[in-house]
């Protein structure tokens, strides 16, 4: 017997992993949520069929999408995380003993629920003091933030289905009504490589470029996401991420990682000249 | 067998005929979509298969006497009504039948001026001559209310020979008259009630929305089935009561209507009656529900004013349509239609229109809660980036008109084109209006005022997009000679 898990990247082109069992499969009101167990990957959540994260490969994508603003931010204290439920950027973020207060706004309970269940390596630190959940839009909840936090980490889906809310204008607006005057975003942000997802990646990039004066993208290597080739943004009000960052900082802070270093952090910013030109077509 | 509000009969005999795979030596010629293969990898393929001419399996609009005439007798059941017809026309059409019905030539009609365009075409259609009941005006929000029960009293008492009275019901900003009063006092004098319900298909089959045109005993009612009901554009109903003779009614509407009625319009009109008898209570609780988180979200903001029921007053503001959501927006500085104008630019937000002073966002039960909280999202975010203070913003919207001629009179007469700057004090020929809402500034036949020129003026500078002149660029107006 042969049980495969597919995911079409593009009307051409699938993805497979060959699946052991599965843990769960259920139905929110948002979403179908599944876990799998897989030889290669480890245990895999999807949302709606989508890869979400793998016990193999999730810490590229956590680790770049925390790391980055945390380092880059001089002294983050109060920090918003939208989406996230699976709780890996919860992980990485609690390792920062500066951190006051994390707020994490997810719309969906039951993945919270399944994450704690069968994802036990990213969700692990739902019980820090520190954390807050919210189980509500994020749209909505944001849309009343005023000033308020240092950094709001953007761990959206994709464009389309629940998390769609998170890549429009109103929502970015909003983030940066909701920072602080030195505030920091980052966000998922889709790849550069089929044409699909490149559309979806300008328009939001079009979107952050617009409401934040600071507007950087980096990337990273992810194997189970589409093509493989990742990007995240980094939108500012003031800090830009090479330029004001202090590595050895952040080296002090002893925080042991399997990706991200201080390194890569610049490298990750140099990007291929055909994804640069995407983004300025948008510019 | 009798049928009942689970049936569809269009629907049902389409997919029969779908099953027989008859060849077709008829129109439309593009045989089933074969013989247009771009239009049908852009429409679907099922969709061109049922796109047929009538055929004796599938009835006839013009002269119903199977499946079209069962459709429309279990509308009539759904609806509360003697007689339904199945409209293709939008309800223009219908809206157009309605007092094409109702007047002749000279007969007098008595409305509010602030009709949808369609009621004043039917009168140079026809020849009748309106006499316009000047709807009561919320001064604040500019816009026009429903009419008092008094002006009708005054109006009848007038003009003790007119025909009928139209009433919009609710209006475009989800105004009600009282419809029931109106309707007693009418017929207590012999005229016919018309009711333009063109907002109003959820009244019935929601629970708590105003009255409707059928419970008030109202004799003719347009409903567009393809706003709040959920067919296909252009799709609509005309209900009748007991007073009517539908076949004469027929008669009437095949004067105007098309031979070759679409049955994809057909078939939507029948499914989405089919759903709402069947589960339209549940539907428009959804709608309502979303409409109220949406005004409570939107009056959170500040600025904004998300109005509802707090505004009836018992006359002219009989009863609000809560599925509504009318939004005042001078308070931020900017226009409706410039507010319209951002949510669309900036956030790819389309909403059903923007005026002078309000703006109204279409909701339904298509709609989901994250696209609400995007628009309030949006309206917040508006409201931050391009937000001013109230000062110099014109308020005033409706504009009671000065009536020099009849409609029919002033469209057909010898007239000359002006500049809009030499155009006061002439009568008009021809319609000025925004769309949508498509209620005219002036209609053919009433007096141009500076008033009306200035407020002409704003709206284009404002960017609304006005139609009706045959001058295109709205700089010019035919007056009469």
């Amino acid at each position: 017997m042969e049980l495969w898990f597919t995911e079409r990247h593009t009307p051409n082109v699938k993805f497979s992993i060959k699946v052991d069992h599965q843990l769960y499969s259920g139905n929110s009101e948002f979403q179908r949520i599944d876990v799998f167990d897989s030889k290669e990957f480890g245990r895999f959540l999807t949302l709606d069929g989508y890869m979400m994260l793998t016990e193999k490969d999730e810490f590229i994508y956590h680790e770049m999408i925390t790391h980055v603003p945390m380092a880059v931010h001089p002294d983050p204290k109060n920090i918003l995380v939208i989406g996230a439920g699976d709780g890996g950027v919860l992980r990485e973020l609690t390792r920062y003993s500066s951190v006051e207060n994390i707020d994490l706004v997810e719309i969906d309970e039951l993945v919270v629920e399944v994450s704690k269940k069968f994802l036990p390596t990213t969700a692990c630190r739902f019980d820090d003091p520190r954390v807050h959940v919210y189980y509500e839009d994020g749209v909505k909840f944001i849309r009343r933030c005023e000033d308020k936090y240092d950094v709001i980490i953007v761990d959206s889906t994709d464009p389309f289905g629940p998390g769609e809310g998170l890549f429009t204008k109103e929502f970015y607006g909003s983030c940066f009504k909701a920072l602080r005057e030195d505030g920091i975003m980052v966000n998922q942000h889709e790849s550069p490589f089929y044409d699909e997802d490149a559309a979806a990646m300008q328009r939001s990039h079009k979107r952050i470029v617009e409401s934040f004066p600071i507007s950087r993208v980096y990337q990273a290597h992810i194997p189970t996401y589409p093509s493989g080739h990742w990007l995240f943004g980094f939108a500012s009000k003031r800090y830009h991420p090479t330029k004001d960052y202090n590595a050895a900082k952040w080296s002090m802070l002893g925080i042991r990682t399997r990706y991200y270093n201080t390194q890569l952090h610049v490298g990750s910013f140099a990007l291929p000249n055909y994804v640069e030109e995407l983004l300025k077509d948008v510019e | 067998m009798a049928l009942s509000q689970v049936d569809a009969p269009i629907y049902e005999a389409l997919r029969r005929l779908r099953r027989m795979r008859v060849v077709p030596f008829d129109v439309p010629g593009h045989k089933r979509g074969r013989g247009n293969m771009e239009l049908t990898e852009f429409l679907g393929e099922d969709c061109m298969n049922v796109d047929v001419n009538s055929m004796k399996p599938l009835d006839n609009l013009c002269h119903p006497v199977s499946v079209i005439r069962d459709a429309e007798m279990l509308a009539a059941q759904a609806f509360g009504a003697a007689n339904v017809f199945f409209m293709v026309g939008g309800t223009t059409s219908a809206v157009q039948s309605m007092i094409m019905y109702a007047c002749k030539e000279g007969d007098k009609i008595i409305m509010p001026r602030n009709v949808h365009r369609s009621a004043i075409n039917a009168l140079i259609l026809t020849g009748a001559v309106p006499v316009y009941v000047d709807p009561d005006v919320n001064r604040q929000l500019g816009i026009a209310l429903g009419m008092s029960v008094a002006q009708v009293e005054q109006a009848i008492k007038d003009n003790p020979d007119a025909k009928a009275i139209m009433v919009n019901n609710p209006t475009y900003y989800g105004i009600c008259s009282d419809l029931k009063r109106i309707t007693e006092l009418a017929h207590e004098h012999g005229m016919l009630v018309l009711v333009d319900e063109a907002h109003g298909t959820h009244f019935y089959f929601g629970e708590g929305f105003p009255t409707t045109a059928m419970a008030a005993g109202a004799d003719l009612s347009s409903v567009s089935m393809h706003k709040s009901g959920g067919s296909l554009t252009q799709s609509s109903f005309l209900l009748m009561g007991e007073r009517i003779n539908s076949d004469y009614m027929r008669q009437i509407v095949n004067l105007t209507q098309t031979t070759s009625a679409s049955y994809l319009l057909l078939s939507s009109l029948d499914i989405s009656r089919k759903r709402l008898a069947l589960s339209g209570r549940e539907i428009f609780a959804q709608t309502v529900e979303m409409a109220e988180y949406a005004r409570d979200e939107i009056n959170g903001i500040g600025g904004y004013y998300a109005y509802s029921k707090e505004l009836v007053n018992g006359d002219s503001i009989f009863d609000f349509d809560v599925s509504k959501l009318s939004v005042y927006t001078l308070p931020i500085g900017l226009a409706g239609i410039e507010v319209y104008d951002l949510l669309r630019d900036e956030y790819d937000i389309q909403i059903e229109f923007g005026d002078i002073g309000n703006i109204l966002a279409y909701v339904s039960v298509g709609d989901r809660k994250r696209d609400i909280e995007r628009l309030i999202s949006a309206l917040a975010e508006i409201k931050r980036r391009f937000g001013k203070t109230e000062t110099g913003m014109l308020t005033q919207e409706y504009i009671n008109p000065i009536v020099a001629e009849a409609p029919r009179k002033a469209f057909y007469a010898q007239k000359r084109s002006l500049p809009l700057s030499e155009a006061a004090g002439n009568v008009c020929s021809e319609f000025v209006m925004c769309y949508p809402p498509g209620i005219p500034i002036l209609a053919p036949g009433e007096l141009i005022t500076p008033e009306i020129i200035k407020y002409i003026r704003y709206a284009k500078e404002k960017g609304c997009q006005m139609t009706g002149t045959e001058d295109i660029n709205i700089e010019r107006l035919n007056v009469l000679v």
